[in-house]
């Protein structure tokens, strides 16, 4: 490929990666139905919650390619997480202690 | 060939920027129903056992599986393998059909049960279930507006592969399509949990 110049060299992530990727997700989706089946009360909200919190990193790190990316894109997710955050704290700050 | 001045980063930055927004309008969604489940956390729980976990975990699996073939569609172009591209999105998007049909059935299976914003037995029940439900049909409706919108992008995409106009030293227009189809896939990693499973 002619176009294939040497300005940067983009990351390609192999299929093999992408397959492992996925399987792990459905392997964490079995994971959370298996947990919040089970009685753990107000337990199994949090257990889904990390489950879900992981597989959203593996989506974002490996097939958004975030993981590739420059540390630009880590920051301004990080702000966006943050500030997201920010708002669930307060409104709970709010709703908790009314 | 002309040899025009493409920003790659600059595009994808741009798109992650969007993407950002989405997530704050999506965690907007999710915040009030994390306030609305402490405030009727009985009604939440009853509301939530009418969901259906099969059609739930099925969508979810059709999702990661979208996603994955999105994922492969960027793996594949980059390689200049324009035929595996084309294979993939139609992958992809035969995939977001899936989705829509079985949404169709779920939500068809609601109304017949008389589940539906205003509807006389919601009207008369607790407040908290009616709370429940507007929450669900407009957080999972906003979602499956993403479905369409997002499978629409990628047939449009698709095109441009199919015409040479996306190629091996192109591609941010496929990359930023896939961006936000794993958008989709992450709000819904979302959904499931909170409106599927842990009432």
């Amino acid at each position: 490929m002619s176009h294939e110049s040497a300005e940067h060299a983009e990351h390609i992530v192999s299929y093999k990666t992408l397959v492992s990727v996925w399987a792990a997700l459905l392997v964490l989706t079995v994971i959370t139905v298996a947990i919040t089946r089970a009685e753990l009360g107000a337990l199994k909200v949090w257990a889904a919650l990390a489950v879900a919190s992981v597989k959203s990193a593996l989506v974002i790190a490996v097939f958004m390619h975030m993981k590739y990316e420059a540390r630009l894109f880590r920051i301004i997710l990080l702000v966006a997480l943050v500030t997201l955050a920010i708002f669930i704290g307060f409104t709970f700050f709010d709703v908790l202690y009314r | 060939m002309s040899h025009e001045h493409k920003d790659n980063v600059g595009a994808k930055l741009g798109m992650w920027l969007f993407l950002f927004t989405e997530l704050l309008l999506f965690g907007g969604l999710f915040i009030l129903y994390s306030v609305y489940l402490s405030r009727y956390p009985h009604e939440f729980t009853l509301a939530g056992k009418e969901l259906n976990v099969v059609f739930g975990a099925t969508n979810t699996v059709v999702l990661l599986t979208s996603s994955l073939f999105a994922a492969m569609a960027v793996t594949s172009i980059k390689r200049g393998e324009k035929k595996t591209t084309l294979s993939l999105l139609v992958a992809t998007l035969a995939c977001a059909a899936t989705f829509m049909v079985i949404k169709y059935f779920e939500w068809t299976a609601k109304f017949h049960h008389g589940i539906y914003p205003g509807s006389p037995k919601l009207t008369a029940g607790p407040p908290g279930e009616s709370v429940f439900f507007s929450l669900y049909y407009i957080t999972t409706g906003l979602h499956g507006i993403h479905v369409l919108i997002g499978g629409a992008l990628l047939a449009w995409i698709g095109s441009k592969v199919q015409s040479g106009r996306i190629h091996a030293g192109d591609n941010v227009t496929l990359e930023n399509g896939t961006l936000y189809w794993h958008l989709v896939d992450l709000v819904w990693i979302f959904i499931f949990p909170l409106y599927y499973l842990i009432l």
